[in-house]
C-alpha cells in the first residue's frame, strides 16, 4: 500500500518479473534525452515495444492553482515557465486571452514588436528542438552549431527585455518598452544570417545516411490519428493536414503579413524535421516584413485603457486621476468583466490557449492552459507501440515536449 | 599544521606526506567535475547552453554525465516536485564518494515562486547542498562562478570524505 506522505515512486508497484516472455523497462525520470522529467514504463517483447505508458507529473507545480490567487499581472511572470523555451508565446497567449476577456485595442508599434518576438522566440525554440533532436539521435556537432545560433538569438532577446530565458516581455496590454537603439539592424543581420546557417544544418542532416536510417519511417501518424490525438502544429502538419491557427483565426498582424505554412505528407520523423527548418526561414521572412513595418508606427506602446491598465509614467507624475489609478491597480489588480474566454494562438509547438474564467474578481475564478505538449505526450503511448527500443528516443525528441507546459 | 610544529621523529612523517596527499587528489578532484544531467525545469536549459558551444564547459574539464554512478556532482537544476524528490535522493544515493551538489536556481534553493502543494520548498530537504546559486534561471556565466565556488571548496577540504562535515539531514 502506499503511504501518502512518503511518496514512494509507483514503479515499487510494478511487476518487473513476467511469465509472458516480455520485460518491462523504466525510462526517466532522469534521463538526458527525456526531455525534461518525462517517465515512461515500457513493456518489451524482445527489443520491440509492446506497451507504452507516459507518467507525468514530475513537474506539476500547479501554476494553474496558483493564477486563482493572483492577480492577472501577477500570474504573467508565471507563464514564462510553462514552456520555458519560448517564454513569450506563453506570455503573449495569456496576454492575448485576458485582452479578449477585457475587449482591449492594443496599439500598432506594440503588435508589430509583439510579432517579431513572437517569431524571434519559433526561431529559438525550433534551433533548440534540432539542437536536442539531432544530440539525442547521435549528431553532436549539429548540438553545438545551433546552440550557437541560438545563443544569438537569445542576445537580441537579452538586449530586449534584460532576460535570457524568462522574458515577462509581452504585458497584458501591449509591451512595457520600445526596442532599443540599433535592436533592429542586429535583428535584420540575425535574420540575414540565419537561412544560410539553416541550409547548413540540412547540409548536415538532410542527406547524412545515418540520420535518415534513423527518422525515416519512424514516429508515423496517420492524419486520422492526428486529429483524433488533439495534435497541433507541426505534428499536425507533419501528417499532411494544412493547418496554422496564423492563418486559420489570424491574432495579431498575422493576416497582413505573407508567409507560407509548409506541409509535410510522409507523416514521419524526417518530414517533420524538415518542416521545422522551413518554418526557421518562414520565421525570418516574416521578421523581415516587420521590421519595415515598425517605423512607419506611432510611438505608443501600451492600450489605453484607465480602467484596466496604469497610466504611462508621464502621465502618473502630471495627472492626479491617472496615479491614482496606477495606484487602485497596484494594489487591488484589475477587475475584468464576468464571463469566460478562450483564444488559441500558434505556439511554436502547437496550439497554445489559456481558458480564463471571470466572476469580475481580480483573481480569475480559472485558469486552463491548453498546452500543445500535453496531447503530444499522450500521443506516446500509442506511437511507440511497435516500434524498437533504439526509436523511442527518436519519437520522443519529434514530438518536441517540453514538461513544464505537460505538468503545469 | 605549520612546519615547525610537526614532530619528524613520531608517526614516521606521516602529517607532511598527508598533506601532499591531500593536496594531489583535491586538485585532481577539483579539476574534474563531472556532473550529472539532471535538468528538472527551466533551469536545465541554461544547464545546457553552459554545455553547448558560447560557455563550452567542457574546456573547464566539467563534462557532463548521463548517469549518477559516473559522475560527481549533482546540479540540481530546477523546480523539485515532491512526485520527483525520492528519484532525486535516490541518485543521489546511487553516486558515489566523494560526491557535491549544486542547487541552481531558486525553485531548488527555496522552493522560489512556487510555494505550493506540490513542489518541495528547497532541495537541502532531500540532500545535502554545498552551493546554493541563485537567479530565476541564473545565466551560463552564474553556474561558471559556482563550479569555481565549488573547487575552491574542495581544495580547502580534507582528502578524506569522512573528515567534512556535511550536512546532517536527520536533524531536519
Amino acid at each position: 500500500m502506499q503511504v501518502t506522505n512518503k511518496l514512494s515512486p509507483f514503479f515499487e508497484n510494478l511487476n518487473f518479473e513476467r511469465d509472458d516472455n516480455t520485460m518491462v523497462i523504466n525510462f526517466g525520470p532522469q534521463h538526458p534525452s527525456a526531455h525534461g522529467q518525462l517517465r515512461l514504463v515500457l513493456e518489451l517483447d524482445g527489443e520491440e515495444v509492446v506497451k507504452a505508458l507516459p507518467d507525468i507529473g514530475y513537474l506539476h507545480r500547479g501554476i494553474e492553482k496558483m493564477a486563482e490567487n493572483m492577480t492577472y499581472n501577477e500570474f504573467l511572470p508565471t507563464t514564462d515557465r510553462l514552456d520555458y523555451i519560448a517564454s513569450t508565446a506563453n506570455n503573449y497567449a495569456y496576454a492575448l486571452s485576458v485582452e479578449r476577456l477585457i475587449g482591449l485595442e492594443v496599439p500598432r508599434r506594440a503588435q508589430v514588436i509583439r510579432t517579431m518576438l513572437l517569431e524571434l522566440n519559433r526561431i529559438i525554440s525550433h534551433l533548440f528542438f534540432i539542437a536536442t533532436h539531432a544530440l539525442d539521435v547521435g549528431a553532436m556537432s549539429v548540438f553545438l552549431y545551433a546552440f550557437r545560433e541560438r545563443e544569438f538569438a537569445m542576445d537580441l532577446m537579452e538586449d530586449y527585455c534584460g532576460a535570457r530565458l524568462t522574458h515577462s516581455a509581452v504585458r497584458i496590454g501591449g509591451v512595457p518598452l520600445d526596442l532599443p537603439d540599433g535592436w533592429i539592424e542586429n535583428m535584420i543581420t540575425y535574420t540575414q544570417k540565419l537561412p544560410e546557417n539553416v541550409k547548413m544544418y540540412e547540409d548536415l542532416l538532410t542527406e547524412n545516411r545515418i540520420w535518415k536510417m534513423r527518422l525515416e519511417d519512424v514516429g508515423t501518424i496517420s492524419a486520422e490519428n492526428a486529429m483524433s490525438w488533439g495534435c497541433s502544429g507541426v505534428m499536425l502538419r507533419g501528417s499532411g493536414i494544412k493547418y496554422d491557427i496564423r492563418k486559420e483565426e489570424p491574432y495579431e498582424l498575422y493576416s497582413e503579413l505573407n508567409f507560407d505554412i509548409p506541409v509535410s505528407n510522409s507523416c514521419d520523423s524526417l518530414g517533420r524535421y524538415k518542416l521545422y527548418m522551413e518554418e526557421m526561414r518562414q520565421s525570418a521572412r516574416i521578421i523581415e516584413q516587420l521590421v519595415l513595418m515598425y517605423p512607419k508606427t506611432e510611438p505608443k506602446l501600451m492600450a489605453h485603457s484607465p480602467q484596466y491598465i496604469s497610466a504611462s509614467k508621464e502621465e502618473m507624475m502630471t495627472q492626479n486621476y491617472a496615479l491614482m489609478q496606477h495606484f487602485v491597480l497596484v494594489t487591488q489588480g484589475m477587475r475584468p468583466p464576468k464571463g469566460d474566454v478562450y483564444v488559441p494562438t500558434e505556439s511554436p509547438k502547437g496550439e497554445l490557449g489559456f481558458y480564463i474564467k471571470s466572476e469580475g474578481e481580480p483573481y480569475a475564478y480559472r485558469l486552463k492552459c491548453r498546452a500543445p505538449s500535453f496531447y503530444h505526450t499522450g500521443l506516446l503511448q500509442e506511437l511507440l507501440v511497435g516500434t524498437y527500443i533504439a526509436d523511442v528516443v527518436t519519437i520522443i525528441g519529434t514530438t518536441n515536449i517540453v514538461f513544464g507546459e505537460v505538468d503545469r | 599544521m605549520a612546519q615547525h610544529k610537526v614532530d619528524f621523529a613520531s608517526n614516521a612523517g606521516l602529517p607532511i606526506a598527508l598533506t601532499s596527499v591531500d593536496k594531489l587528489l583535491n586538485w585532481g578532484r577539483s579539476n574534474s567535475l563531472w556532473p550529472l544531467t539532471y535538468g528538472l525545469a527551466c533551469c536545465a536549459i541554461e544547464m545546457m547552453a553552459s554545455g553547448g558551444s558560447r560557455y563550452d564547459f567542457d574546456r573547464m574539464g566539467t563534462i557532463f554525465r548521463a548517469s549518477p554512478r559516473q559522475s560527481d556532482v549533482m546540479i540540481l537544476a530546477g523546480t523539485l516536485s515532491k512526485k520527483h524528490s525520492e528519484f532525486a535522493r535516490r541518485l543521489y544515493d546511487q553516486m558515489t564518494e566523494p560526491k557535491w551538489v549544486i542547487s541552481m536556481g531558486s525553485c531548488a534553493n527555496t522552493g522560489g515562486m512556487f510555494n505550493t502543494y506540490a513542489t518541495v520548498q528547497g532541495v537541502d530537504r532531500i540532500v545535502p547542498v554545498d552551493i546554493y546559486l541563485p537567479g530565476c534561471a541564473p545565466r551560463p556565466e552564474t553556474l561558471q562562478y559556482a563550479l569555481m565556488m565549488l573547487q575552491k571548496k574542495i581544495r580547502s577540504e580534507s582528502a578524506n570524505m569522512n573528515n567534512n562535515k556535511k550536512q546532517d539531514l536527520r536533524l531536519i
